[in-house]
Formats: structure tokens, C-alpha cells, sequence
């Protein structure tokens, strides 16, 4: 099934009165339930992509269609909604609230995005939390676990909404090897369990090897398109 | 909402010290505007007290037109026994009126038959008098406490000026109505104080003798004060007794009577309207101290937190969810504030009570200071603070939901 099509999208960005051509002419189509990585060397635009797909930015030029929606026909609230209905979020940083503890934090999306009725809520945060490990750690804050832990967390607090979506701009830069394997891993079980798609942006070529289809990026193009096993497709 | 007011008190948690910093300052402009206002409000009170209970009483009706020429104190405007009686009627059929006191005010001279100089005079019902103005007793100094037929009692200065003494005998002449000249001996029982406004240097005789010097058959009164059982309905009352005189009309068809509030009738009026001035200044003080400092702490907060935006904005946090997170951090400054401000604020106009702080009105001395904040006072200054609380993080607010996700979430 296509969960979205991008129809030559360009991204143009003005820097004072000169435009740079970040994405050109980009044409793919992205399968519900796929596993998927775009790599490249910095500044190919991985993280505009990753933007336009979240509908956090909208193409210059070309149709990015995400879910049956035009990403280009919202506007800032609808963008919210949008995002808050379909995409999960997981950052470089983790982005987690430091005022909230793990549970609060994977809750977040539930209570003030959606409004999920407080026993549902807790079912889902409980099954998340087990998913990805961190039931014990539950009650802490942000400052009291390690930033694999955090990952962890801001994994489960970007799929406690049940997104058809969940985008992923570099989740592993900050961490180290063994503990990057492991979220990518968790993100695949979670993908698994939950049939959600992912996106994910990197250049670290170990890390790109667990991705199932991987485009490459250079200058705003793509230069390459993997596929391995292809069992996920469709 | 619970959750968005837990959220804004972890972040201001978060910040134990400015926090703490931004309250305390905001505390301290209430604890200055209750204390400020319980002060002026006691001095106030006592002031207002000063002048009805031993002078002016609350209301004052005469002749229309007696009040323009009251310096002469004219014979010619007094009120004629019919109309007094028809007035007197009238006040006893409003049951706001406590009680009133009919006066003769004339001019005269008065010797102490080795000097003499002039005398301004009220002849009046001693009990009238006593019930109508309660502190009016307390003022006569030297001397019995009362206006006994025959007697005088003088104005301190008047005794000491032309040093005549409590049972001395002096004479007292005026003019009449017609013009004609009248006097008569009377013994000196009381000296009273005086008392800063007009007519404070007055001396008072019983009416019966004023009658008799002035040669009136029949009492024709120049003033009537009057007391109220609940000085809060002045105006309420000034409006009725007005509405209902405003139908007595003279000879030329135009009202007979003129009613005036003692605010009308003493210049310390302005001087307690100034204090009401000055404390809208201080409050609009009190405004700008809650406005900045909870603008510049909302504007911080902002800025430190704008990754934070970014995050909650990206996935998927409504624009006006993240104006309700800042607003209400505000607020619960506003209220932190006004709640510490009022306790610490109560609690030292209590001292200041306790302590008993003495001050001097005019002559007076040894009046005692009670400072009260009226519960009113107290939510209208906690109101106060709160709105501008709110309206003081309502920039920053606006400007948090207004921001790009994709540029708050780059933000370093
Ligand atoms: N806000 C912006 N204004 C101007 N130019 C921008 C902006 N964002 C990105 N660019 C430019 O667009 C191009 C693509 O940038 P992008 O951030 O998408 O690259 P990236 O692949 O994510 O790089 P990295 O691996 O370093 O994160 C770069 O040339 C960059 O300089
Ligand atoms: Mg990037």
C-alpha cells in the first residue's frame, strides 16, 4: 500500500537574494510498513527531505503527497493536526521535555496532541515502556538516564500515538556504536509489532546496512536506490 | 488543562531562584499598595471621622443660597418655623437619619468688658448637638461637657487671646435681623477645642439665648446637620433628601432648600480625594512592576525553551495550547506573587496595628493609626496583579505559538 508519493518536489532555500537548490526534482514512492534510510554526506539534504515529509516544510516546486494529504494545502494548524494524527517524531537530540519524567513524557502526545481517555492511555504507555525497555525507569526525569535510554523513550513517545509514520533525522548521531545498533534494532522490532513505517536519515554506513530500502542523496538528488529482500514491500 | 498547569508549575520549579526573584518583587509592590492603602485608608477614616462627629455631621441642609454667603453668616436666609417643621418631618420619616441638629449661626461681639473682638456663634439644642456630632463633647476641654441656658462655651483661642477663663462673665452683642443691636451677659462654662476647617472656631450657646439676643419669637434655624446611622449610604441618602426637597419651592418658584454632603462642606475633602489619587499612582506603580517583571521572566523562559517549542510544535502541539502553556505560567506567577504579597502585606499592617502608631490631625494629637485593608482591597489588588500577571506573558506566549517548528528545533 503507498503511504506517499513525491512528484518532482524541489526545496529552494533564499539566502539573502540567491536560491539554494537543497532538494531537485525528487521522485520516489514509499510503501506503508517499509523500513527506510536516506543517507548522504552532510548538506545533501537529507534533513530538508525528512522536513517536507513531515510536513514541517513545504516543497518550492512538485507535489509531496504523505497519507492521501497534499502536504503543500496545510496550514499551520492543520500542519499540527496532521502531524499530531499521523507522523511520530524521533530527534538527533531526543528532544525529550526535561520537566517531564519518562512516562509523562511518552503520555505527552496522548494528552495535550490527542485525547485519548486515561485507561487507554495507560495501556499504551505501559506496552511502549515494555517495548523498549524502560518500564523499570519509568518515574525518572530526562537528566537521570543515559541518552540510549532516552532515544528509547522518545522511540516510544513518537509510536504512543499509532502513527502510520515516523520520521527519524539522524536518531543515532549522538550515540555510540553498540547503542545506535540497538535503537535501530528496537525501531525495526517496533515497525514489526506495529507494521508503522519508518524513515530514517544517517551517514553512518554501518548503521544504513539495517535499512531495507536505502536512497542515496548527493546535492539535493538521488543517486541510488537499494532494496534488500524486498520481503517488506507492498 | 491540569496538565497544562502541571506543566507550567515544573517549569517554574525549574527555575527555583528566578522564580522566587520575579514573585518576591511582585509581593513586594502588593505589600507596599495594602499597606499604603490600609495607612491612608485608617488616616483616612479618622480624618473623615474628625470632621462629621465633631463638626459638619454627615449632611447639611439650609436656605438655598445660605452656603455662597456663609462668611456673613446672615440672618436674612435663615429658615422660617414652618419650613423647619416641614423639614423636620421629612427627616423623621427617613430611617436612614440617626438624628439631626437644628443651629442659629450669627456674628457678634464679644467682650470681656476690659476687650472685646468678634465672635462667630452657633446657638443650638445641647441634646441634638451631642447626638448629631459624638465626638463634640470631647472637644470642650476646661469646663462642663454641655450647653446650659446662660452660658457660653468658647474657642480656645478666643480664651486664651483675650484670656477669659471657665465662670468669667462676658457679654455678647449682635445685630438683629432688622438691624437693631442686642446683648446679653453670659457665663463662660466650657472652652473648646478648635478645630482646623471652617466654622472649627466657633463658640456655641443654647438657642434659647440666641433667640433672645437676636430677638427671634420663634426659632428661624440657619442650619441643620445631620447624622446617618450608616455613613456608607451617604450618597444614597444625599440623592433621596435631594429628590425629595427639590419639590419645596420659594416665593419665586425656584428650590427653597440646598443639601450638601460634608465633602462639600470642608476643603479636607481634596486632601483625602489627593490620597485617593496618590493611590492610583501607586498602583499604577504596583501595574508596572507586575507587568515588566513577569514580561521580562515570560520572555526568558521563551527564549531558553525554544527547542522545547519546536519539539511540542512538531508533534503536533495545537498553536494555541502552547499560548495556554505560557500564559498560565504567568498566571500562577501573578497569583504566587499576590498570594505572598497579601499574607506578608496582612501581616504587617497587623503589626502596625499592634504597635499603635500615634499622629496629629490639625490640633489634634495622639490620634491612634489603624490601618484595615478592606477585603475588597485585598481581591482587587490580588485581581490586579493577576490580569496584568496574564497580560504581562501574553507577548512571549503569542510569540511561542507563532514560531516555525523547523526553526526552533535548529535553534541552539
Ligand atoms: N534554513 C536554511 N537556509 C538556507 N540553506 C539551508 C537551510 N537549511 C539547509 N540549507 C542548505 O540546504 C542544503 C541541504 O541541507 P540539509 O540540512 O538538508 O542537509 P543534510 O543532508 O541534512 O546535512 P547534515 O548531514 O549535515 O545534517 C545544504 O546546502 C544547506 O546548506
Ligand atoms: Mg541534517
Amino acid at each position: 500500500m503507498e503511504l506517499m508519493k513525491a512528484t518532482n518536489i524541489v526545496k529552494d532555500y533564499m539566502v539573502g537574494e540567491v536560491a539554494i537548490r537543497a532538494l531537485d526534482r525528487l521522485n520516489f514512492t514509499i510503501d506503508s510498513a517499509s523500513f527506510i534510510s536516506f543517507v548522504g554526506p552532510s548538506g545533501s539534504g537529507k534533513t530538508t527531505l525528512l522536513n517536507l515529509i513531515g510536513c514541517l516544510d513545504k516543497p518550492t516546486e512538485g507535489t509531496l503527497t504523505v497519507a492521501g494529504t497534499d502536504v503543500a494545502s496545510l496550514d499551520r494548524r492543520q500542519g499540527a493536526a496532521f502531524r499530531g494524527a499521523n507522523i511520530g517524531f524521533i530527534f538527533q537530540d531526543f528532544n525529550l521535555l526535561p520537566v517531564l519524567t519518562v512516562y509523562e513524557n511518552i503520555e505527552y502526545p496522548l494528552l495535550m496532541v490527542q485525547n485519548v481517555p486515561a485507561k487507554e492511555r495507560e495501556e499504551r504507555i505501559m506496552k511502549l515502556l515494555d517495548a523498549v525497555g524502560m518500564l523499570e525507569q519509568e518515574g525518572k526525569y530526562p537528566d537521570q538516564i543515559s541518552g540510549g535510554q532516552k532515544q528509547r523513550v522518545a522511540v516510544a513517545r513518537a509510536l504512543v500515538t499509532n502513527p502510520r509514520l515516523v520520521l527519524a533525522d539522524e536518531p543515532t548521531a549522538n550515540l555510540d556504536h553498540k547503542t545506535a545498533y540497538m535503537v535501530i534494532e528496537l525501531m525495526k522490532k517496533m515497525r514489526d509489532e506495529f507494521r508503522t513505517t519508518f524513515i530514517f536519515s544517517t551517514h553512518d554506513q554501518k548503521i544504513v546496512g539495517e535499512a531495507e530500502i536505502i536512497y542515496t542523496l548527493e546535492d539535493g538528488q538521488i543517486t541510488e536506490r537499494e532494496e534488500k529482500g524486498g520481503n517488506n514491500r507492498g | 488543562m491540569g496538565n497544562l498547569f502541571k506543566i507550567a508549575i515544573r517549569n517554574l520549579m525549574r527555575y527555583k531562584r528566578r522564580t522566587t526573584l520575579t514573585a518576591s518583587l511582585v509581593a513586594i509592590g502588593v505589600i507596599f499598595v495594602l499597606i499604603f492603602v490600609g495607612v491612608t485608608g485608617s488616616f483616612k477614616t479618622m480624618m473623615t471621622g474628625q470632621m462629621t462627629d465633631s463638626m459638619l455631621g454627615h449632611i447639611q441642609v439650609h436656605r438655598r443660597g445660605y452656603i455662597a454667603s456663609i462668611d456673613n453668616l446672615p440672618l436674612t436666609m435663615n429658615m422660617k418655623p414652618q419650613a423647619v417643621k416641614k423639614l423636620e418631618k421629612t427627616f423623621q420619616g427617613m430611617p436612614d437619619i440617626e438624628s439631626y441638629s437644628l443651629r442659629i449661626k450669627f456674628g457678634g461681639i464679644f467682650s470681656s468688658f476690659t476687650e472685646t473682638t468678634n465672635i462667630r456663634l452657633n446657638g443650638v439644642y445641647p441634646e441634638m448637638e451631642m447626638k448629631t456630632l459624638p465626638l463634640f463633647a470631647s472637644r470642650i476641654t476646661t469646663g462642663e461637657k454641655t450647653i446650659k441656658k446662660g452660658e457660653i462655651v468658647i474657642p480656645e483661642l478666643l480664651s486664651r487671646g483675650m484670656k477669659v477663663n471657665v465662670g468669667d462673665t462676658i457679654v455678647v452683642i449682635a445685630n438683629n435681623k432688622d438691624g437693631s443691636v442686642n446683648g446679653k451677659q453670659l457665663r463662660v462654662s466650657g472652652i473648646i477645642e478648635s478645630i482646623t476647617g471652617p466654622g472649627g472656631r466657633d463658640g456655641y450657646v443654647h438657642i434659647e439665648d440666641a433667640m433672645e439676643i437676636l430677638r427671634m419669637e420663634e426659632p428661624e434655624i440657619s442650619e441643620i446637620a445631620i447624622r446617618l446611622k450608616d455613613f456608607g449610604k451617604l450618597h444614597a441618602v444625599y440623592d433621596s433628601l435631594t429628590a425629595m426637597l427639590a419639590g419645596e419651592q420659594n416665593n419665586q418658584g425656584k428650590p427653597a432648600f440646598e443639601v450638601h454632603t460634608w465633602e462639600d462642606l470642608t476643603p479636607f475633602y481634596n486632601i483625602i480625594r489627593m490620597i485617593d489619587i496618590m493611590t492610583i499612582f501607586i498602583k499604577i506603580m504596583l501595574i508596572a512592576i507586575v507587568l515588566i517583571s513577569v514580561m521580562n521572566v515570560m520572555i526568558m523562559a521563551v527564549y531558553e525553551r525554544i527547542r522545547e517549542i519546536g519539539t511540542i510544535a512538531a508533534i503536533g502541539t495545537m498553536p494555541g495550547r502552547i499560548l495556554s502553556m505560557f500564559v498560565i505560567e504567568g498566571f500562577l506567577l501573578g497569583i504566587l506573587g499576590a498570594v505572598a504579597g497579601n499574607v506578608m502585606g496582612i501581616g504587617i499592617i497587623y503589626i502596625l496595628k499592634a504597635v499603635k502608631i500615634t499622629f496629629a490631625f490639625g490640633r489634634q494629637t495622639g490620634l491612634v493609626l489603624s490601618p484595615t485593608v478592606a477585603l475588597q482591597d485585598i481581591a482587587m489588588i490580588s485581581l490586579i496583579v493577576i490580569v496584568v500577571a496574564v497580560l504581562g506573558s501574553l507577548q512571549p506566549a503569542f510569540k511561542a505559538s507563532r514560531m516555525e517548528p523547523i526553526k526552533a528545533l535548529r535553534h541552539v
